[in-house]
């Protein structure tokens, strides 16, 4: 019933509901033909119900460890738990395109479903061009990356997975970043849309929104996530290693944040239509050259394409088609669109633009950063890598103009602003920052972290002290305030929220600059002093896991004499691969981090020392928390009334009902 | 204000942008830009004890041992390319993945005397990756020639530089 057989049929034949999805829409929107277009929904409710079913069979094979399956054989065992069988389906190459093509389907599914209140003629479009993205790469799944290849004779186990990998946190990594690279072909697919009728107005402004916005949430739970697994698992004390994967996630999710905001101007002001559907071409091509070039190391490694030509050829061809159709298209037609809403420098608009250049800006240095060493390699053949130094030094002075505008762009009104009326608003929340600068020269060390601290928590003022303001807090009785704030719109919130969750990550960022380690040897029973704690080595004890053997050590810290916390930091040797991975142990008040890690034994007997790297990561948690912030603002705006897609429209009809 | 005078307020906002993030990139570059080099380059022309330099190449077997400064404690090895040796230094945790007689990539500073003081080590991820500047390297002194097959066993490597400081 779910098996690997029935698996390939289910992906065969959901690839060619695709291109029939892709194929039959376009023509009857050609032709006007509404019986044609209306068919498009359910091709891809049909596609994503047949990819669903291709996804169980692959997982039903891991679970039921059928080793004949070469992906299974490779990448599970019969020891391995049931949960990392499940999430090992998409810990591999083969396994994680099927996920990738579902979360298509799956979004093409969404809009069919959310897109009742969508002119016929544009769902059809956007769920054509969504079929023909979604038909590419299950045709790149089917012909050179098969998850259902199989094996003969089949092995008796597998070959099990890197230990590594074994955490949750990386188990559904992979899905939550996915939804966020894929959302964004929602966005484009409308932006083709707009682009083949040659029309962008208010409401296509509104329609696209909520799919850009669900998408920039799941990227930065990704983003956020993925920062955490390196900072828990991996051990190194770091969060953030500037490595082409993690800049492949953060460049869509620049150009997305800078999306997210000129959306905005289109819905209210129907200006920077150009610049919206270019940004939208833009975000989605990143994911996809982030997801396919960067991740599958084509770019790193010339290796790649002598190992598998056929692969490297076919996902260069299938980028070239959308990347390269998408902007020619944009070429030809956004000249037609056309801009109407006049602004003044000062004004909302105008912060909005200034939010896009500065993202896009620093977009561009990280597309720089990631890019030049393969190419110096490629036309230079010298070998050089860019890291954090020239990534902070790069990014860091471009985020400072950024922040200090996300303060005062919020309370701008739109078209014309007078500033020394906004400023007067904005009185209160300067005062606070200018405290924060006097925290900051106090806690902090070095120009930039000093600047960033102080900006990001001007940021958090300026956005309370904006709600603070709207609510009426100081001006209106408490019954007005409940009244207001009852009326304030959600997405009004949400930007709220999402500000403070950045400034609470930039904090976090801050905080963590100014983060303190020592590597110690030392006896059982010796004392090391690290930043005014006391870090004693209680005990070091050896046990066996369920496929590994453990080193454990007690670790004791005191802080004045007093007892904070005991560690137990860990080393795991994995037999069966003959691998070792270190179990970081963290203490967190949700303040500062104490962060122990366990490396070698040396000599033995009474001379027995260990290695032990201490760490002390001030604000370490703000990092995520922020994102987690962020990403909550970004779903409250999402629950807004005016986001969700003809919801206008329909309270328009009820109020004519009722009139 | 006109339609002109905002397309102007636009233009110069993305060209003041654009050209302090371009002279930023340019800063950053000149200062930041980590070349990577094998054992053989470094010893015919060493750089600047200032510079960042990544060196890779593979871990003499048997050339690992561990030195006490003041109670940090420091690991020293050799990495070689064939021709070549540098002897490392290194204060930290070696990585899990780092082995004797398999690829390695050190990043940091050669020392006026000629040795190597790493402020990172990173040994490969799993047992068949190699680090593409070890295997460039190793394909630009001839030593692999990918087209006869896989990459020469670890152990070889020390043999023959073994061999040649021998003889």
């Amino acid at each position: 019933m779910f098996g690997p057989e029935q698996g390939h049929f289910a992906l065969a034949l959901a690839c060619v509901l695709a291109l029939v999805q892709f194929a039959v829409p376009l023509w009857g929107a050609n032709r006007r033909d509404a019986r044609l277009v209306g068919l498009a929904p359910y091709l891809a409710v049909s596609q994503l119900i047949a990819l669903g079913y291709s996804f169980l069979c692959l997982v039903m094979c891991a679970v039921s460890d059928d080793f004949s399956v070469q992906n299974v054989a490779a990448n599970s065992a019969v020891s391995k738990p049931l949960l990392y069988k499940i999430t090992g389906v998409w810990g591999n190459h083969e396994g994680s395109v099927l996920l990738w093509t579902l979360i298509l389907a799956v979004c093409g599914g969404a809009v069919s479903l959310f897109g009742r209140n969508l002119p016929d003629i544009l769902r059809g479009r956007v769920l054509a061009i969504l079929g023909g993205v979604s038909a590419g790469f299950q045709m790149f799944c089917l012909l050179t990356s098969d998850p259902f290849d199989r094996v003969f004779p089949a092995p008796m186990d597998g070959q099990g997975m890197n230990p590594l990998l074994q955490d949750p946190g990386l188990a559904f990594h992979p899905p939550i970043l996915y939804t966020g690279y894929v959302g964004f072909a929602v966005p484009f697919a409308f932006a083709v849309a707009a682009l083949i009728e040659g029309r962008v107005d208010a409401a296509w402004g509104r329609w696209v929104r909520p799919w850009a916005v669900a998408a920039w949430c799941f990227l930065t739970c990704g983003i956020a996530l993925g920062s955490w697994w390196s900072y828990y698992v991996l051990g190194w004390g770091g969060y953030w290693f500037w490595d082409p994967v993690e800049n492949a996630s953060l460049i869509p999710w620049l150009t997305g944040t800078a999306l997210v905001h000129s959306a905005i101007v289109v819905e209210k002001r129907e200006g920077l239509k150009i610049w919206t559907v270019l940004l939208a071409i833009a975000t989605f091509s990143f994911s996809l050259s982030g997801t396919f070039l960067v991740r599958s190391g084509i770019l790193n490694s010339v290796h790649a394409f002598a190992n598998d030509p056929a692969r490297g050829v076919f996902i260069l061809a299938l980028l070239a088609i959308v990347i390269g159709g998408s902007l020619a298209l944009f070429a030809w037609r956004a000249p037609s669109l056309t801009s109407t809403g006049l602004f003044s420098p000062i004004s909302r608009e105008g912060s909005l633009v200034l939010n896009n250049i500065l993202l896009c800006s620093i977009c561009a240095v990280v597309v720089t950063g990631t890019m030049y060493p393969p190419f110096m390699q490629l036309l230079a053949g010298r070998t050089i890598s860019v890291g954090k130094p020239f990534f902070d030094a790069a990014t860091i002075p471009l985020t400072l103009p950024l922040l200090l505008a996300m303060g005062v762009g919020t309370a701008l009104p739109w078209k014309r602003a007078q500033l020394a009326r906004t400023f007067s608003h904005l009185y209160a929340a300067a005062g606070i920052a200018a405290i924060g600068l006097v925290l900051c020269f106090w806690k902090l060390s070095g120009v930039l972290p000093i600047a960033c601290g102080a900006l990001a928590i001007w940021v958090i003022a300026a956005s309370a002290s904006d709600v603070l303001r709207r609510i009426g807090i100081g001006h209106t009785s408490a019954q007005g305030v409940w009244e207001r704030m009852k009326h304030l719109p959600r997405s009004s919130w949400g930007a709220a929220l999402a500000h403070i969750g950045a400034g609470i990550t930039v904090l976090g960022l801050c905080g963590m600059s100014q983060a303190q380690h020592a590597i110690v040897e030392v006896h059982i029973g010796e004392t090391r002093s690290l930043a005014g704690d006391d870090w004693t080595l209680l005990d070091v004890h050896d046990y066996i896991g369920p496929n590994y053997k453990a080193m454990q050590a007690d670790i004791a810290i005191r802080h004045n004499g007093k007892l904070v916390t005991i560690l137990h930091p860990e080393k795991r040797d994995f037999t069966t691969q003959s691998q070792t991975t270190t179990e970081v142990a963290i203490h967190t008040n949700f303040i500062t981090d104490l962060y122990g890690v366990i490396g070698d034994r040396h000599g033995t007997g009474k001379d027995t020392t260990y290695v032990l790297r201490l760490h002390r990561n001030p604000l370490a948690p703000w990092m995520w928390l922020g994102g987690l912030v962020m990403a909550i603002g970004g779903a409250f705006s999402l629950s807004d009334r005016r986001m969700r897609i003809g919801a206008p429209k329909r309270a328009a009809a009820r109020n004519m009902a009722r009139a | 204000m006109t339609r002109k005078t905002r397309r102007l307020w636009i233009v110069i906002a993305c060209l003041a942008c654009v050209g302090s993030a371009a002279a930023l990139t340019l800063r950053a570059f000149s200062s930041n830009i980590v070349f990577f080099m094998a054992p053989s380059q470094v010893k015919a022309n060493p750089p600047s004890s200032d510079r960042t330099i990544r060196l890779g190449g593979m871990v003499m077997a048997g050339s690992l041992h561990r030195i006490n400064e003041n109670g940090t404690p420091v690991n020293a090895f050799e990495v070689t390319d064939g021709q070549a040796a540098v002897e490392v230094h290194y204060t930290g945790i070696l990585p899990d993945l780092f082995r004797e007689g398999q690829s390695v990539v050190a990043l940091g500073t050669v020392q006026k005397n000629g040795g190597f003081t790493a402020s990172e080590v990173l040994a490969k991820h799993d047992e068949t990756y190699m680090p593409k500047e070890v295997a460039d390297e190793l394909k630009r002194t001839g030593k692999w020639d990918p087209r006869f097959g896989k990459a020469p066993d670890a152990s070889s490597w020390d043999t023959m530089t073994a061999k040649k400081a021998g003889g």
